[in-house]
């Protein structure tokens, strides 16, 4: 019987049988914290074994602040220099609060790698699914037993098969708008506790950045991980990264077993928006057109690469912000940040009256940029609109060109027929 | 291991088990602050229909019978320690919440899923058998049977130590 992708990585890190539903003990690869959940994984470390504490092999473990960075409150920089403390002392290496998000950073420096198993305090670390690696989310006393003993236990989920049918998509739809569709179709609970295989023409067309969008928001469908087979630019990268020629890419057995195949027409995608107060709230930008935009937030790990930014930018070349609408801009790393600012984007983005902050997850946690007042309403290139995620006003989920093209005409509007009438199209 | 109690079974005023109890009813979200755990207990199930005076009835060893879903929401932990501080010594449920599932094996709470419990016929008050190797469950009050999936060597493990740190520091030995 042939396996699939999660199944094929899980048997490189146990002695276990992988079945789905069986429970395995998972070696793995990486482990990290970050600002979020890390102070507390430090405190249970402490508090079971000690101020010597060791952990299991500090090479392989990291701190990534990414979501208050830097610290806006007391408590915050207490909780960093906390972690920092106990970092330095076993000399772990902290991507500390200039780097930009954790699982953006593990993807550009290599600390995952296709077929690797990694953990950390966030919940949407699955996003590594977009390079054939499994990331996992867990809560302070699994990722302090992880830093401990470099394992975890894990039931092995079983897999839906997601093939998109019809032909790719092209600017001003994007990957966002496939995302949320998808979303569209299987509902917050359509992959309960399972895995999920992306594929299809538009996935073999896709680049890194839309895989990372697509990936990051199988949390909001309910699923463990969402994987996309790495294509020979992405196995490149992490060659390169790595130093490392011997790196292959995980793919799935023709013969795998999936619990069931779903097939999501594509041909005729528009662009989408997820409204208020539920992710997968999702409708054609053109049912909500109209509705007023007092703020945009462009950035978050679904849609903060330079990429996103870029396609952000498409518009503000053309067009300034409206009077009155707050456009924040969040690079999702520092090398992100680097690209803007050294190939004139950044200077489009001031030009046309964006924000433009340093790298980070940005309002998704609370943090320096991207909160709602209550009654604002934004229109949120991140993963989440639950009530008071983003603050007390209401967010909508949409591509970065949408949030774009909202924040030049202060209202919702779908870019197609925008960038029609205006002759761009 | 063998574990036999008087069984609590989460039914609704009709007698159908209730699923979806949620971590919001089995401990509410106004008790979060508490962080000490002998002070969980008097909370737990107060905010489910039927069963506020849960915690006044439920005796150290005794079992709870529940539906699909239990303990889906939030991640807290005390939706799982209010059980043991109760002395709860397993939860049968036909599926758990993922989330509670890995907090509750995390914290060495047995728990286990049994997809066709109702064909125990069980009623608040019965006593009943439980074979965690094999996953047999049987009721001393009718003589009736049923099938559990039996814990796994990683759950056995874990409770075995304690729970997922005192675990750590097994292997490590």
């Amino acid at each position: 019987m042939g396996k699939t992708i999660i199944e094929k990585i899980f048997e490189n890190h146990t002695e276990d049988e992988v079945k789905p539903g069986n429970i395995i003990w998972l070696d793995i690869d990486t482990r990290t914290a970050r600002d979020f959940g890390g102070p507390n994984v430090v405190k249970k470390l402490y508090e079971y074994y000690g101020e010597d504490v060791q952990v299991d092999d500090p090479s392989r473990t990291f701190f990534t602040f990414d979501t208050v960075a830097p610290a806006k409150t007391i408590p915050y920089a207490n909780n960093q220099h906390f972690c920092r403390q106990f970092a330095k002392k076993r000399g772990i290496k902290v991507f500390d609060v200039d780097s930009g998000i954790g699982s953006h950073v593990a993807i550009e420096k290599g600390l995952c790698w296709p077929g690797s198993t990694f953990v950390g305090t966030d919940s949407h670390l699955n996003i590594l699914g977009a390079v054939g690696a499994f990331g996992q989310g867990m809560g302070d006393a699994d990722i302090a037993f992880a830093f401990k003993t470099g394992k975890t236990w894990f039931e092995v989920p079983s897999t839906i098969k997601i093939i998109f049918k019809g032909k790719p998509y092209k600017f001003p739809v994007t990957a966002k708008d496939l995302t949320l569709f998808t979303l569209r179709q299987l509902g917050s609970k359509g992959a309960l506790g399972r895995a999920i295989e992306f594929y299809g023409e538009v996935i073999d067309n896709m680049s890194l950045f839309e895989r990372i969008t697509l990936s990051s928001m199988v949390t909001e469908m309910g699923g463990i991980i969402g994987f996309i087979t790495p294509d020979e630019k992405i196995i490149e990268h992490f060659k390169k990264v790595k130093n490392n020629p011997e790196i292959k890419p995980v793919i799935a057995d023709d013969d795998a077993e999936y619990e069931k195949v779903i097939e999501i027409d594509i041909s005729n995608l528009k662009p989408q928006i997820a409204c208020p107060p539920k992710p997968d709230n999702v409708k054609d930008v053109r049912e909500v057109e109209g509705i007023t935009v007092d703020s945009v937030f462009i950035g978050s790990c679904t849609n903060g690469r330079y990429e996103d930014i870029s396609l952000a930018a498409e518009i503000f070349k053309r067009f300034k912000v409206k009077e009155g609408v707050m456009a924040k801009v969040v690079p999702s790393t520092r090398e992100v940040f680097g690209r803007l600012l050294k190939d004139g984007t950044l200077d489009i983005l001031y030009e046309a009256g964006v924000i433009v902050s340093n790298p980070g997850c940005g309002g998704c946690a609370s943090g320096q940029i991207g909160m709602t007042g209550k009654g604002e309403v934004q229109i949120s290139t991140s993963n989440r609109n639950f009530k008071g995620k983003q603050g007390d006003g209401d967010t909508y989920l949409a591509s970065p060109v949408v949030a774009a093209v909202c924040a030049v005409t202060g209202e919702i509007t779908d870019p197609v027929e925008f960038l029609k009438q205006k002759g761009v199209l | 291991m063998k574990i036999k109690g008087r069984v609590w079974v989460l039914t609704d005023k009709s007698g159908n088990l209730i699923n979806d109890i949620d971590t919001d009813m089995i401990f509410h979200n106004r008790y979060l602050a508490i962080t000490d755990i002998n002070e969980m207990g008097k909370y737990a199930l107060d905010n489910l229909e039927g069963w506020e005076d849960f915690s006044s009835k439920a005796k150290k060893g005794d079992i709870i019978i529940a539906g699909e879903n239990f303990g889906s929401g939030s991640s807290r932990q005390q939706a799982v320690d209010c059980f043991k501080a109760l002395g709860i010594a397993l939860i049968i449920a036909k599926s758990f919440g993922a989330i509670y599932k890995r907090n509750a094996i995390n914290s060495a709470l047995p728990v286990l899923e049994a997809n066709d419990v109702e064909i125990l016929r069980a009623q608040s008050g019965d006593v009943i058998e439980v074979y965690t190797e094999t996953g047999l469950i049987k009721n001393l009050n009718n003589g009736s049977e049923v099938s559990a999936r039996p814990f796994s060597t990683v759950q056995k493990d874990i409770l075995d130590a304690g729970g997922l740190l005192e675990f750590a520091k097994k292997i490590k030995e």
